[in-house]
This record gives structure tokens, sequence and C-alpha cells, in this order.
């Protein structure tokens, strides 16, 4: 998991900035479900990725291959780091723990010292706005709150590579764009590499360097768009015509592969 | 290290609308006193009007339909009172055997609690501990423990010992059971964040599946309680040598037909097996209730 093959296609960069290759990555599931096929994925530092597709078209079976909760059944799954933070769809946060021992929790994992937990949580709650919250339950936290504490779990980790299950998924609108905005800005600070599963179009033009589309039954990538605007994004792109442009593309790749499966 | 953005902090004003923090609870506090008064008496009377409905039965009864030298099929509630707990000899009597069921039924649950607990972890490790063990817990709870009394007896005599082992068999399934099912219900999330960071079962267990099986296992405990003290009792009245407890006083009461003596013991029980609920449905919001509905 650690050891990072030099990537194949990669010219410009170093070969320690790979921190996720895929090369033909199969998944197929113990009832015979082809979950992901011949999935060819590169995600470099300073990327942030974002994959889009409709339900069950093993979106998040790619990110649990990436995170070693589960083995692809063929092809090369390589990632560069053992620092990654995954995010998932629920914030997991345990309910007995206040926020403060939440986001202490991995670095108690990896039995690090009580100063030093102490020290990253305080910086990790500070980074995602939770300051003055360090004593609530999750019960007392909002969703967006909820979210949030969980982003600072994730990190304490200080990641390299940073998955992302649909973490906003589940919140309300406005509170999902002030965390997108707020993920863009960490990104732009900690330039790791970013993989994040989303199913809104223009949640995932808005966030990425890069978006990937795939298509269901079995999983395979359709489509990979550069997204040119730039890396500090201004909440008003997206009331511009090429953004408007841009999310009408992937749309489309979206139903075409949709149509087709 | 660069702190996100100064906007966070309107972000959580928008953010925390189900979540309120501390300060409002001072305010809700002090509105309350009279409402709270109100909701009182709401909540008592009915029940209260029950009780007296049953007294007012009780005396009709026991004044009207029974003939005086039946009385002690259902004595007068001032007899039983006046006889029954306060005169000096019946009180005595009582106190000892109380404190000999206490002592019966508390050293039975606590062992059951034990046993219960490791069972359960033991189960929850591998399949195929679970699958050696379970049935066994079952077949525990199917048969009927007065049909292993006298054997118990047999095997163990007719003293405290065999007494406790009646308690620890009739409140050991409760244990068991809600235990392993609060472990196995971790949250499917939750075991993949351990799994993740290279949790061990042992971490695993300690810091996420024993605190999430919490409830489970403080609701467990409350009911093998209640079932304690009917082992006591039932022990109590099979094995009769030793110190007396509840059980051999009612049984000694019943046979001399002592109706005062006989209810207030009845009571006893009763009041003890009371008792005994509410402190364990205490313990439990004491322990869980600040992150848990514990009702």
């Amino acid at each position: 998991m650690t050891v990072t093959a030099p990537a194949p296609t990669n010219t410009q960069t170093s070969t320690t900035d790979v921190l996720l290759d895929f090369s033909n990555v199969e998944m197929t599931f113990p009832d015979g479900t082809i979950a992901l096929h011949g999935v060819d994925l590169v995600v470099k530092r300073g990327e942030f990725v974002t994959v889009v597709g409709p339900s069950g078209c093993g979106k998040s079976t790619l990110l649990r291959i990436a995170s070693g909760l589960e083995t692809a059944s063929n092809g090369v799954a390589q990632v560069g780091t053992d620092r990654i933070g995954y995010v998932f769809q629920d914030a997991t946060l345990l309910p007995w723990r206040n926020v403060t021992a939440n986001v202490e929790l991995l670095a108690e994992l990896h039995g690090e010292s009580k100063k030093d937990r102490a020290a990253k949580a305080r910086e990790a709650i500070e980074l995602v706005g939770l300051g003055g919250f360090e004593k609530h339950l999750p019960k007392a936290l909002s969703g967006g709150m909820k979210m949030r504490a969980s982003l600072a779990r994730s990190l304490t980790l200080d990641p390299e590579l940073f998955l992302f299950d649909e973490p906003f998924g589940a919140l309300d609108e406005i509170t999902r764009e002030r965390l997108n905005d707020e993920l863009i800005e960490l990104f732009n600070a900690k330039q790791f590499a970013g993989l994040f599963i989303t199913h809104s179009v223009s949640e995932a033009v808005y966030m990425s360097t890069k978006v990937v589309v795939m298509s269901g039954r079995p999983g395979t990538i359709v489509e990979t768009f550069d997204v040119p605007f730039p890396p500090t994004r201004d909440p008003e792109v997206r009331f511009t015509p090429e953004f408007a442009a841009l999310v009408g593309e992937v749309s489309h790749a979206l139903r075409k592969g949709h149509g087709n499966s | 290290m660069t702190t996100i953005s100064n906007e966070t902090t309107v972000g959580d004003g928008i953010d925390n609308v189900e979540g309120h923090p501390t300060p409002e609870l001072p305010a809700t506090l002090s509105t309350t006193p009279a409402k709270k008064k109100k909701r009182g008496l709401s909540r008592w009377l009915p029940p209260l009007l029950v009780f007296l409905g049953i007294v007012v039965v009780w005396y009709i009864i026991s004044l009207f339909v029974l003939d005086p030298h039946l009385r002690f099929l259902l004595p007068l509630p001032q007899d039983i009172l006046f006889k029954g707990f306060l005169d000096p000899l019946s009180f005595n009597a009582l106190m000892v055997a109380l404190y000999q069921t206490v002592i019966v039924a508390m050293l039975g649950l606590a062992i059951a609690i034990v046993i219960g607990v490791i069972w359960a972890i033991a189960m929850s490790q591998a399949k195929w501990v679970e699958r050696s063990l379970f049935p066994y817990a079952v077949i525990l709870q199917c048969i009927p423990i007065l049909a292993l009394v006298p054997l118990i007896g047999f095997w163990f005599g007719y003293e405290f010992p065999s007494r406790v082992l009646v308690c620890v068999m009739i409140a050991l399934f409760p244990m068991v059971n809600n235990t392993l099912f609060g472990l196995q219900s971790v949250d499917k999330g939750h075991r993949e964040l351990f799994k993740l960071q290279g949790a061990n079962r042992w971490t695993t267990l300690g810091k996420l599946s024993l605190p999430a099986a919490l409830p489970a296992i403080f609701a467990g405990m409350r009911i093998s309680a209640g079932l304690a003290v009917v082992g006591a009792i039932v022990g109590d009245q099979f094995f009769r040598r030793g110190t007396p407890g509840l059980g051999i006083l009612i049984s000694n009461y019943s046979s001399r037909l002592q109706g005062e003596q006989l209810f207030a013991t009845i009571i006893t029980a009763a009041l003890f097996g009371v008792v005994v609920f509410w402190l364990f449905g205490l313990l439990g919001r004491r322990a869980v209730g600040k992150w848990y509905d514990f009702t």
C-alpha cells in the first residue's frame, strides 16, 4: 500500500506526487455483481478529483478500494501514502464522546500521547470553525456541525490523500455550499490529493480540478473533464456561462452513460 | 496554520438550528417551576385516585364481605401497618429477612452481570463461539428454573450458595442476550472508522463496542435485577436452611394464618422489587443518559 510504482502516463510531476494510481481496476462481488470494470484513475498531489455518477455505479466501491476497506478483484490499485483521510457519508461521530474527544479519536487509536492529540485536535477544531463547541456532544450539534467535526477528525491525520464519500449529501443547500467553499480553502492551503464522490454535478464542477463521470452496471469511467477555473473559487463563478456550459457537458455525459447501462 | 474563514461564525449560526448551546439552559430552568408543579400534580393524581379506590374496596371487603374469623384473608390496612409492620417482633423478623433477601438477590445479580457480559463478549468475538454457546443461553432461559431447584439442592446443599445460584440462573439470560445485542448493533460506519486506523479487536471492544453496548447492558441489568428478586424469594422458599429470607417468612406466616404479617412481608417484597427496578433505571440514566435516551 505504501509504495508507489512509477505512474505510466505521468511526465511532469515526480512519482511521489502520484498518491492514487488505479489501473484497470475491477471489482466483482461474491454474488457475481460487477461493481467496477476497467477503471483507470490517477490522483496527484494538488488535484481535487470529483467522481459523479448515478446511485449504484460503484463510486463508493472506488473509495473503499482506495482506502483499503476492500481489495480489488483484478487490476492494480496503488496508494502512495499511509496518511489517508476518509470522510464518510454520515459524520460517524461516537455519540458518547464530545467534539474534542471525537476529533482526538484517530490519534488516540494510533497510540499518540495525550498532549500530542490534544494539540492536534485543538488545531483541527479551529480549522473547521468549531471553536467554542469543544465540549458539546454530537446530539447537540446540527448536521453541518457534525460534518465539520468529522472533517476535523480526519484532518488530525494530516492526510496526503483525502477521500470523501458524499459527505455533504444530507445537508441543506446553504450549509452545503458553505462547506464546499471551506473545503476548497482547506484544499488550497494543504494541497492534498482529493477524491470526492458526489451525485451533484454542480457541486462536482464547483469543487474540483477534474471531474470524472461514471456510468453504472458495471461501473466504468465514461468521460473526464478538466475544470479550467482558478483554484480559489469565487462563489460567483457558478453564475458564469462557462460554468453553466461545463455543468451542461458533464450532465450530458452522465445522461449518456446512464442511458447505456 | 491557516484558519478557514472569518465567515464560519456566521455559518455556525445558520448551522446551529437544532443544537442550542448551553446559554439557553438557565433561562428555561427559571421559567418552569410553576409549570413543573402542575405537571407533577397531573402526573401523580390519576394513580393516587386509583390507589384510593383500591383502599376503599379493600375496606369494604375486609369489613363487610369477610366473616370476622376469615379476616386474615384480607386484614384491615391499619392492622397490617400496626401488627404486620410496626409490632417490634414482626418488624425485627421482617428486617432480618429483608436483609438476607437483599444480599442473596444482589450477589446473584452481580454474578449474573459479570458472567453474562463475559459470555456475550466471547460470543461477539467469533461467529463459531456464538454458534456454540448461544443455544445454551436459550436453553437456560427455557428450562423452568423451578424444575431445576431440587437438583440444585442435591448438588449444592440447602443453604446460601444454592439460593444465590437460583438467582444467577434466573437473571443470567437477559444479561447475555442484551449485551450480545448491544455489541452486535454497533454502527457499520463506526466499525469501518476503527478498521481504517488498524485498531485491533481489544481496542475496538474497549473504545467502540462496549461503550456502544452500554444502553443495552443497562436495560438488561434492570430486567435481571427484577428477576434476581424473584429468584431470591423462590430460592428461599425451597432452601429452608440458614438465615430465613422474605420467602421463608412468607411461607411461615401463610402456614400460621398470620394475615397481617403475611401482607406486610408481601408488601415489603414488592417494594424491594420496585426499588431495585427504579435504582437500576437511575443507574442507567446516570451512565448513558447524557447521550442516549434511556427510559
